[in-house]
């Protein structure tokens, strides 16, 4: 059998296709940190509660309503983002002036208290939740089975991630985005309602970060502190990418997935420090990020 | 002469007299309370096993005393020490030092809890642990002022790991947690299942908290071994069993939960977790007495008891049966009380506490229901085999504990 530095080439792809999938979650994160981060200069800090959200309303539907898992997958993301609409214009909007660390702390607060309230009510062991009929089973890939989920989950998140990349760099609609996050008042005179956009910004990042978590549910343990295990990660990646910059997010995302899924097979100890020593030494050369730019 | 006589008789009774009136002065409560201290994780990764629900346990001890012992009122106080070993330390000290606090019970968490045991050997006060399961409170860090009541890393892991050898799983493959715990609990097991004719193949470390799992159990099915051990507790048990599942590595390889709580059976559901064997020293469905208890701690904690909590209303009762036997809190009376006494209530069944402070009782093995096996919620385990104490704990010629004279 074929080996790179001792460990098998199936293992090794296994292992990196593992780390595509984490990826994924990654960037779809990442993603919606990075819209709302570049849109409105807001550090999301509530972003990983309201893709616990995302994942316990999938269990919630499921078990109080009967909904299935693919009306979550639509209504989900909706229920979030209206959450998003109602915090943004409740809240978020009066900080828009002040400096970055104030949307910090609101969002690190409103973050602890959903936290602690899902806490109250569903305690830390985690709800189940089975994986849909339909995604029963893996393909065998050779080098190993992939489980049709976990196949899905890939499928699904690229083209969340591409479709976003997509208006807001390539449509008529992105362009005015872009333009108002330049010059909020100069688009406004043409005519545009900026705040209402700015509004429509936040609550498709945040409904990205819900449906993250619909997708999350059936893979992992849905627990009030999911969010927290990941967004620190997230964070990194942000940051590696390059502060807004949405290619940058989806790319890095995807790449640190695959080398977390490397680190596994050659010391697994360090995987979870991986991430941040990519950071530490990005940040030495490029303090900007991989894709961002100085403002 | 006859003076002389009673000189001498007055002259032997005096002693007598003395410690007789010092005995009386004794009997009195310190304080006029008995203070009961829980201290566990309100609101981290621990708080379902134990938590409110130890507390609730506690009060229960309490209740069936009638709230109160030799006349004295019984007061609980409880305090969340957040998983962190200088809080729990820094609790402890102003509980004994300022609070009057007789004892402490629950201690989840081994780091959290050693820390406990540390301040009440110190301050010569009672710390009775349920929570914790590091086989350190009985070994390296034994003290006369601790007792390990519920459950250590040993028996679990001994008991779940011997098992399955004899249902022949061989060959082993662990997936550790990377820190103090999760390598005792592989050691402990590793000892066990060799020497039972089992062999481990390999293992690999994961760092706490880890939120997937396939990466680990790739390399566990790549070892070939016949069964992965899940040298893990909590949240990292939970995500490895799913992952397992989800890949269809349950399938082809035995999965060996070595520390699972039944909450944890409960937030996996039976689908993901039928066959599994599971080793614990307490299930609500064990016998009448067993029954009764847990319907009535799940009336006010709405959820069955695990047996951290359940540990912490034993060891309170037992406690409160020391402290009337005794006649007095006195620590060091009642310590030698409980260590006399033969444990009964609806946790333990003629348990005895070591002179390492291990509580010896009996353990059991389960193996999990499947769906449609079990008749309604938290109807999950089969009895498959009951572990006398003196099997399921390390014994005490292994103990490293300095206070056994070999």
């Amino acid at each position: 059998m074929t080996e790179v530095f001792g460990v098998p080439v199936p293992a090794l792809l296994g292992q990196l296709m593992l780390g595509l999938v984490n990826g994924c979650f990654y960037a779809m994160l990442s993603l919606g940190l990075a819209i709302i981060f570049g849109m409105l200069n807001i550090i999301n800090f509530a972003h990983g509660a309201l893709y616990m959200m995302g994942a316990i309303f999938t269990w919630i539907a499921l078990t109080q309503f009967g909904i299935n898992y693919w009306w979550s997958l639509l209504l989900v993301p909706l229920v979030i983002a209206i959450l998003g609409v109602v915090v943004e214009r409740s809240m978020l909007r009066r900080l828009y002036k002040l400096d970055n660390l104030y949307g910090l702390l609101l969002t690190f607060g409103i973050a602890l208290v959903t936290e602690g309230l899902f806490r109250h009510r569903y305690g830390v062991s985690g709800l189940p939740y089975s994986i849909p009929d339909a995604f029963a089973g893996a393909f065998n890939l050779g080098f190993m089975f992939l489980p049709k989920y976990r196949a899905w989950v890939i499928g699904a998140s690229l083209l969340t991630c591409f479709a976003t990349w997509f208006v807001i760099e390539r449509t008529q609609m992105g362009a005015y985005l872009r333009a108002a996050t330049e010059n909020p008042k100069l688009v406004q005179a043409f005519g545009i309602n900026v705040p209402v956009m700015i509004t429509l910004t936040y609550a498709i990042g945040v409904g990205l970060a819900g449906l993250a978590g619909v997708l999350a549910a059936p893979a992992t343990q849905i627990s009030p502190l999911m969010g927290t295990n990941l967004i620190i990660v997230v964070f990194a990646v942000v940051v590696i990418g390059g502060m807004g910059s949405i290619l940058g997010s989806i790319v890095t995302g995807l790449g640190l997935g695959l080398i977390e899924g490397l680190t596994k097979v050659f010391y697994s100890q360090a995987a979870n420090t991986v991430v941040f020593l990519i950071m530490a030494l990005v940040l030495l050369v490029r303090p900007t990020g991989l894709f961002g730019k100085e403002r | 002469m006859k003076r002389k006589l009673i000189s001498m008789l007055l002259g032997c009774m005096l002693p007598l007299i003395a410690v007789g009136a010092g005995a009386q002065a004794k009997g009195k409560i310190s304080d006029g309370t008995v203070k009961i201290g829980v201290i566990t994780d309100l609101s981290g990764l621990y708080s379902d096993l134990s938590g409110q629900g130890s507390i609730i346990a506690a009060q229960m001890a309490v209740a069936e005393f009638g709230g109160k012992v030799l006349g004295a009122p019984i007061e609980i106080v409880s305090a969340d020490h957040q998983n962190k070993a200088d809080v729990a330390a820094n609790k402890a000290r102003e509980w004994f030092d300022t609070q009057g606090v007789d004892v402490i019970v629950d201690g989840v968490n081994s780091g959290a809890g050693l820390a406990v045991s540390k301040v009440a050997n110190e301050k010569h006060r009672i710390f009775i642990d349920s929570g914790a399961g590091s086989t350190r409170f009985t070994n390296e860090d034994c003290n006369p002022y601790t007792i390990h009541y519920a459950y250590d890393t040993y028996a679990t892991g001994s008991v779940t790991g011997k098992a399955v050898v004899q249902h022949g799983g061989k060959t082993w493959f662990f997936i550790t947690a990377d820190y103090a715990f999760g390598k005792s609990l592989q050691q402990d097991t590793t000892t066990a299942i060799t020497g039972v004719g089992g062999k481990v193949l390999g293992s690999a470390l994961a760092p706490l908290n880890t939120p997937d799992f396939s990466s680990y159990l790739l390399q566990a099915q790549g070892s070939g071994a016949q069964v992965i051990g899940l040298a893990n507790a909590g949240g990292d048990t939970i995500n490895s069993i799913k992952a397992a599942s989800e890949f269809g590595i349950n399938k082809k390889q035995t999965l060996a939960g070595l520390l699972v709580f039944i909450t944890d059976i409960h937030a996996l559901g039976l689908q993901v977790t039928q066959g599994m064997y599971v080793a614990d020293g307490f299930y609500w469905d064990l016998n009448d007495d067993t029954r009764k208890w847990s319907k009535a701690f799940s009336a006010k904690a709405n959820k069955m008891p695990t047996m951290v909590q359940a540990g912490v209303y034993s060891s309170t009762l037992e406690y409160l049966r020391a402290v009337q036997a005794a006649g007095t809190d006195d620590a060091d009376a009642v310590m030698k009380k409980l260590k006399e006494m033969r444990l009964n209530d609806a946790f333990v069944r003629n348990g005895y506490i070591r002179a390492d402070g291990r509580m010896v009782h009996d353990f059991y093995l389960f193996q999990v229901k499947s769906p449609s096996e079990s008749k309604g919620p938290w109807d999950y385990y089969k009895l498959i085999a009951t572990v006398p104490g003196d099997q399921a704990f390390q014994s005490l010629s292994q103990s490293r504990c300095p206070m056994i004279k070999k």
